[in-house]
């Protein structure tokens, strides 16, 4: 069965979320929100310094505070944990990782790091206990930046020896040198550094645990606000030794993670290991300041790039060079986050093989990073479109002709890259020109002609980014090849109850994505039911014992089209059923608006809602079939989803402040056929917005002594509702060639291309002064000082 | 965020508040808006023992002729000021400058005398009452005294208020119909200005105000003498930072300030001229 044959048009259709009430009236139950009678609260002490020995702990005056339960230094828990932290991608045979226990033993690595913990029977007492633990450290100099680290003048952990990681190449050569050649034979090159800033991921919803032991069985059922309630089972029991099979896992109301909560955090073991140790239930609520501290943080890179080009200003070669910052320690993913983005530094562009791709990655004395929306593609993206800006310059050619000239041409689809990787399908230029349409490409390159006159102070820049996004997370065969220490499989159940309502049970965890909605509309789709007969069940380990979760823009690819096809299985079954009622042969019965038909008779027919109460009551079923109509899928996809598109921004920059106005975003994604295209928007439009928050807005800025100076929402400038503009969505649709659905993943897209559009706009803007690069973020004073720069200092 | 532990007091009038203040010393704190004080104690960077909460003594939120001056009580909210048909006849920069402060929920809780008391620089109404030329009225065990403007702010959050003072009363001189602007310069709609300048100009006479340009809000004399003598706008505007202290912040470098506040300077003169 194809969808096509049997639409019942529900796909497609922009249904309301039906997650949103709850959401928006807040009746939605998040894990601080939970009752739990009994519970005792957690608060965790944290480093005030970047780097110090831990000489000692003194817990004792807090103990002995009222509401106190229990006060634990590092070394008071060091024989809790069976493991340390875990890192689940060892990139390199060789990455070194330094210990990493939930409380730091010994040495406190980044103002955050958490160093002792109180147990009290209110979260006030919790916190007022802090202020009672006295800690002596002895600071010591601290690493912030990192080519300093790579330097090794100072070394952080004294057990690795050194603050590098790890190096990881991709190095794509037909012969040993063609990457050198090209760049000696190249017409016109570029070489330029780009600064990726560190990010605060800043979810709506700080993060909270509550562990819950049960009182006969030894079974544990731990709460977290996570976006990979699966994964974290498995890490935990490995973690604190607890067996799999008695760990529960849940993830309630889960308000945004972005990629911070794809990870497995001290919290949560905490949480979990005292909960054991106390036999109480034992919970713990994030504020935002420490969420700034001691959630992980995204980007963090030093990328230098150079493109080689022949006279058209085609590229002829690409070498990257990245330095990584891994932060303090390695989280779940950390050291993976360049990978995922190694293999897209030439964008769109069609690449003989002459790519050269090489990451070293250090610690420093900083939060730790890890995914944050794009991992690793944002970062890749904004330097191959940031530097096609400047070939475009080199060349003297407009930025969206050098595009143009170089994108892989529609007919070459499925496309075999220089890596190796095969990209699905794709029409660059038909997305570029509805983009170019929509903004009125021209129109504006003839209005800056007028405007941007010599002694203007109002300067009109456009930007224009195209991308692809390697998402869909992932052919568990590539996965390994990458060295990541799981699959990329989805697992999906359908059961068609008695009464012919729908369970689905998903692997997938949604954290503000609407997969109940989506879900249930494909369910609906497949099964000719209305969207209101599917409950759509997940992020409960009881209830949804298998799958891999919510990132990498994989929910729909790979858990939406493990869903369809279980309810193929489902279909396949109930026509054996149906055949044997109608006494036809089952290949002679159509499936179509939830009702069997023998063809050619349309008068023998029998619904599904007959088909599964017989199935339920199973007087009359074919002999040797099952009882009951459920099917089981686990999908592993053929290949990652590529998605594209062509961004284009339009602001006015005010030279003498230096402020950025974005007049005009336009957006126009390809992710193949939309189940929704009102989540389709929405994913697009709040990923612009994250993107163009970085371009313009957000930062984590630390100190030279590593103290966080961006702590709360004060100085960590989250852009609101009035500080972005309207977002103009335009959609193209090449379906994926790789899926039953033809779907590719939305989630990361806007972020990806969004914050080279902006930069790329505001370097147009200005480059008639001079201007050739503007730092990020893009703040006021960045930007006059760029022009001033440019201007010698005259301005 | 948890703040230490601390006890609660309401107060039914100015009277009653001051007492109480008295009452608990050093460690007391007058509870406005809270909009203020209540981040600063959530971060622990205030812990005071008792609040003394003056937010419902309804007889100090008012605004009212009186004479050739406005007079407000200390308790009108900001969206009060924004939107006081009285203000906006005589006073239209500072019911314009209260519509700048925060974001609407700031808006309704915060006060004009918690703002003006608690004497951040980086605050909006501060540096716009003293360009007006403002008085504010001070009670305390010993009476009513008023404080110019001009002589309330010492510092960073310190004024010339005693512990035990509260502010009653701001006045504002009527603006006669002078004209006025107002330039906010920040990143986020909600957020403090990087600089601000409130001005206003009647013929050859102009108030000008600066928003976080020093440790006190600052009354940029220098540019009021240049437009007396006659000089443009731009040249005017060079004076900007004569009576300025800046400080570097991650928003703006103290040499970017000083360009700011000229920028803005020279606008606010060219948007109130005549
Ligand atoms: C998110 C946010 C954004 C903001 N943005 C801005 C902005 O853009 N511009 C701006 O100007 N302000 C801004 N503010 C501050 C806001 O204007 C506050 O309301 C104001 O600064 C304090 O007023 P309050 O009534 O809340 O005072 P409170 O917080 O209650 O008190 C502040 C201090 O003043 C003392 N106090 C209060 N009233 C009196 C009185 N009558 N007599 C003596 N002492 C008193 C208190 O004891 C305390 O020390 C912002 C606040 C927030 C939370």
């Amino acid at each position: 069965m194809t969808m096509t044959d049997d639409t019942t048009g529900v796909l497609g259709q922009r249904m309301l979320r039906r997650e949103d009430p709850a959401l928006l009236t807040g009746e939605a139950k998040y894990t601080a929100d939970l009752p739990i009678p009994g519970a005792l609260h957690l608060a965790v002490l944290r480093s005030p310094y970047a780097r110090a020995r831990i000489v000692s702990v003194d817990t004792s005056a807090a103990a002995s505070m009222p509401g106190v339960t229990a006060v634990f230094s590092g070394a008071d828990l060091a024989e809790a944990w069976a493991g340390p932290m875990p890192c689940a991608w060892p990139v390199t045979d060789d990455m070194k990782s330094p210990t990493h226990y939930p409380l730091a033993v010994g040495q406190a690595n980044y103002v955050g790091d958490g160093v002792a913990c109180v147990l009290a029977t209110s979260a006030s007492a919790a916190r007022d206990a802090l202020d009672a633990i006295d800690v002596e450290y002895e600071p010591l100099e601290a690493v912030i930046d990192l080519e300093d680290a790579l330097s090794d003048r100072v070394v952080i952990h004294d057990e690795i020896g050194t603050n590098r990681s790890y190096t990881w190449d991709l190095k794509i050569e037909e012969s040993e040198g063609d990457v050198d050649r090209a760049f000696a034979d190249a017409a016109y090159s570029v070489k330029e550094r780009y600064i990726q800033q560190r990010l605060i991921p800043a979810a709506m919803e700080p993060r909270a645990v509550a562990a819950i032991p049960q009182p006969f069985g030894g079974d544990m059922t731990l709460y977290s606000s996570t976006q990979v309630p699966h994964i974290l089972k498995v890490m935990t029991a490995l973690t604190l030794g607890i067996p799999e099979h008695q760990l529960r896992v849940v993830a309630p109301a889960v308000g945004g993670g972005f990629g911070s909560k794809l990870n497995v955090y001290a919290e949560e073991l905490l949480c979990a290991a005292l909960a054991q140790r106390t036999g109480s239930p034992v919970r713990w609520a994030e504020t935002r300041s420490e969420g700034n501290q001691a959630t992980i943080h995204g980007r963090g890179q030093i990328q230098d790039i150079e493109l080689a080009a022949d006279a058209d200003g085609r590229l002829t070669a690409v070498r990257v060079r990245l330095i990584g910052d891994m932060g303090a320690y390695l989280q779940l993913v950390t050291p993976g986050v360049p990978l995922l983005g190694a293999f897209l530094y030439a964008g769109v562009y069609e690449l003989p093989k002459t790519y050269d791709f090489s990451c070293t990655s250090v610690f420093t004395n900083m939060t730790p990073t890890d995914a944050y929306r794009g991992a690793g593609r944002p970062e890749a993206t904004y330097a191959i479109e940031r530097a096609m800006d400047s070939l475009a310059a080199e060349v003297g050619v407009d930025p969206l002709e050098l595009r143009r000239r170089n994108f892989i041409p529609t007919a070459s689809y499925p496309y075999e890259a220089m890596t190796g990787l095969v990209y699905d399908s794709g029409d660059h230029d038909k997305a570029a020109t509805l983009a170019a349409e929509m903004i009125d490409y021209a129109g504006v390159r003839a209005r800056q002609e007028t405007q941007n006159v010599p002694g203007a102070t109002k300067r009109l820049g456009i930007g224009v980014s195209t991308y692809f996004e390697m998402c869909g997370l992932a052919p568990s065969r590539v996965l390994a090849s990458l060295n990541y220490g799981a699959g990329g499989w989805e697992a999906a159940t359908v059961r068609v109850l008695p009464t012919n309502k729908i369970q689905v049970v998903t692997g997938t965890a949604p954290h503000g994505q609407g997969h109940e909605t989506a879900w249930s509309m494909i369910v609906a789709e497949k099964m000719g039911v209305s969207p209101d007969d599917v409950d759509v069940l997940h992020s409960d380990t009881a209830i949804a014992p298998l799958g891999l979760d919510t990132y990498g823009s994989r929910s729909l690819s790979v858990g939406g089209v493990a869903i369809a096809m279980a309810c193929d299985k489902v279909v396949d079954k109930a026509k054996q059923i149906a055949a044997h009622q109608l006494e036809a042969n089952p290949d002679d019965l159509e499936f179509s608006g939830g009702e069997f038909r023998v063809a050619g008779s349309p008068d023998r027919a029998m619904p599904l809602a007959a088909v599964a109460f017989e199935a339920f009551t199973a007087h009359n079923l074919p002999d040797g079939l099952e009882p009951n109509l459920e099917a089981h899928t686990t999908y592993d996809p053929p290949n990652f989803s590529w998605p594209f598109g062509t961004h284009m921004c339009l602001v006015e920059v005010d030279t003498e402040t230096g402020e950025v106005e974005v007049l005009r975003y336009v957006a126009v994604d390809d992710c193949g056929n939309q189940v929704n295209p009102l989540i389709v928007d929405g994913q697009v439009h709040g990923g612009v917005i994250q993107g163009l928050a970085q371009a313009l807005y957000e930062e984590a800025v630390y100190d030279a002594d590593g103290n966080l100076q961006t702590s709360t929402l004060a100085e960590y400038l989250v852009p609101a509702a009035s500080d972005v503009p309207s977002i103009e969505t335009g959609h193209t649709i090449t379906p994926s060639p790789t899926n039953q659905l033809g779907v590719k993943g939305i989630g990361e897209a806007g972020t990806i291309a969004s914050t080279p559009a902006v930069i790329n706009a505001i370097v147009d803007a200005l480059s008639g002064l001079g201007v050739r690069d503007v730092p990020m973020p893009a703040s006021p004073n960045t930007v006059w000082r760029a022009i001033n720069e440019a201007q010698g200092g005259q301005q | 965020m948890i703040p230490a532990a601390f006890d609660y007091v309401r107060a039914g009038s100015a009277a009653e508040a001051i007492d109480l203040i008295g009452q608990y010393g050093d460690e007391a704190k007058f509870l406005a808006g809270g909009h203020s004080l209540v981040p600063a104690m959530k971060l622990r960077l205030a812990q005071p023992t008792v609040l003394v909460d003056i937010g419902r003594v309804a007889d100090l939120s008012y605004i009212r002729e009186d004479g050739d001056q406005i007079a407000i009580g200390a308790l009108t909210r900001h969206m009060d000021v924004e939107n006081s048909p009285v203000l906006a006849e005589h006073v239209p920069l500072l019911a314009h400058a209260a519509g700048h402060v925060g974001d609407p929920q700031v808006r309704h809780r915060g006060t004009i005398g918690g703002s003006l008391a608690h004497a951040d620089p980086a605050s909006d109404l501060p540096a716009t009452t003293l360009a007006l030329g403002a008085t504010y009225v001070a009670q305390g065990p010993n009476g009513t005294r008023e404080i110019a403007a001009a002589d309330f702010y010492h510092g960073y959050f310190t004024s010339a208020l005693a512990p035990d003072e509260m502010l009653t009363e701001i006045r504002v001189p009527k603006m006669g119909g002078a004209g006025w602007s107002f330039q906010k310069f920040n990143r986020r709609a909600q957020d403090w200005a990087i600089v601000g300048v409130a001005a206003w100009q009647r013929g050859s006479e102009c108030g000008v105000g600066l928003v976080n340009m020093a440790s006190t809000p600052v009354l940029a004399s220098s540019v009021a003498s240049a437009v007396a003598g006659g000089a443009s706008a731009a040249d005017a505007a060079e004076a900007a930072a004569a009576e300025a202290d800046p400080q570097a912040d991650l928003n703006a470098s103290v040499d970017y300030r000083v360009h700011l506040a000229k920028v803005l300077t020279r606008r606010a003169l060219e948007a109130s001229a005549g």
